[in-house]
């Protein structure tokens, strides 16, 4: 399991504009650089990441080699009522990691 | 020995006057990067340091909290008072060597190698408890001889470029070298996260970077050399601001 920073506003009134900022732990290897032994390093990179709130999708990006390692994802969304965040990382070799979060409106 | 560090400390206040971390040189979005623990890379290494914290290893089951207790009550101010005197080695150790010691010996763990992701992990951890804190030196008169061997490799020209770090980081600090301003070299924020490695480093790397880049033969990690020369940057930066984990380009 990668690691992950997940920052949300701690105080939320229902109808505001929230800002949600993650950070995730992954290499993000391009695919093109050559490794110590001169050949190619394969690509090994994260191609999506979803974000829904209570199944309704809010935020979605594709992810390319030419982005740094561990990302870094800001968003903002507004929350009409409590619910449940679902944060959802997709790449290569398989990796795919979800993370939820409760909002809690005041 | 002793009127080597005392001569030493005389020759400080000069270059105190205008001590700067290069957190100062950076671009604005740097570090907004460094200010924020919610966007700071180096916290999800700091993350993973906590766990390993609280983690039981080795054959008795310890973790460092077993000993310690909560790194927050136990560890402000440690990373602040290395390289320390090491009894059972009769040599200085940093705090990379220390925790790799605690852990193999008293832990009874697997070795934790130099650079690797757990005692970075670990050191930025411990790192982080003294953040804010002032630098501070042990007043310990058996690291004189490794300061003062660190203050000598720190004025020896070196490399097939024959430069030596004090004739970029004292004669030329703030000026150009290509884009980048060279900063004062004060080792205020290790283990940090450069955006140039796209990962947690720690000093010595760092310093290993400058041996390459003046076409020297780096020390191994972990050689008294690298220590030598920490106990002298950290005497040299006694009192600025611990930054641990920094962000740098």
């Amino acid at each position: 399991m990668a690691r992950v920073l997940i920052n949300i506003p701690r105080e939320i009134h229902a109808g505001e504009t929230i800002t949600i900022r993650t950070l995730i732990q992954h290499g993000m290897e391009s695919g093109y650089r050559p490794g110590a032994d001169g050949n190619v390093v394969p690509r090994d990179i994260l191609r999506r990441f979803t974000a829904r709130f209570d199944d309704e999708p809010v935020f979605a990006a594709e992810f390319s080699p030419a982005i740094a390692a561990n990302p870094f994802l800001s968003f903002t969304m507004v929350v009409a009522a409590s619910g449940t965040l679902t944060l959802r990382w997709e790449g290569d070799n398989g990796f795919d990691q979800t993370e939820t979060r409760r909002i809690a409106v005041a | 020995m002793k009127r080597c560090l005392l001569m030493l400390l005389c020759c400080l206040p000069a270059a105190a006057q205008q001590r700067r971390s290069s957190f100062e040189d950076m671009a604005r979005e740097t570090q907004a990067l460094q200010r924020d623990d919610a966007t700071n890379p180096a916290m999800l290494w700091v993350q993973e340091g906590e766990a390993l914290w609280s983690g039981a290893a080795g054959a008795a089951g310890f973790s460092c909290a077993s000993c310690h207790s909560a790194a927050e009550t136990s560890m402000p101010g440690v990373a602040a008072r290395y390289p320390a005197w090491d009894d059972a080695r009769g040599a200085p150790i940093d705090l990379a060597g220390r925790i790799a010691q605690c852990r193999a010996e008293r832990q009874g763990a697997p070795p934790l190698d130099r650079e690797s992701p757990g005692l970075l992990a670990l050191s930025a951890y411990v790192g982080l408890q003294s953040r804010g804190l002032p630098i501070a030196p042990p007043d310990d008169p058996r690291l004189a001889p490794a300061v003062a061997e660190g203050a000598a490799l720190y004025a020896e020209r070196r490399g097939q470029l024959d430069l030596s770090c004090a004739q970029c980081h004292d004669d030329n600090a703030g000026r150009r070298l290509g884009s980048s301003t060279i900063p004062q070299a004060h080792p205020t924020g290790y283990p940090l996260y450069r955006l140039e490695w796209q990962g947690l480093g720690s000093l010595q790397r760092r310093l290993r970077g400058c041996m390459t880049g003046v076409r020297a033969e780096p020390f191994r990690y972990g050689a008294p050399e690298y220590i030598a020369i920490e106990a002298f940057l950290m005497r040299r930066a006694a009192g600025m601001a611990m930054e641990t984990p920094a962000v740098r380009p």
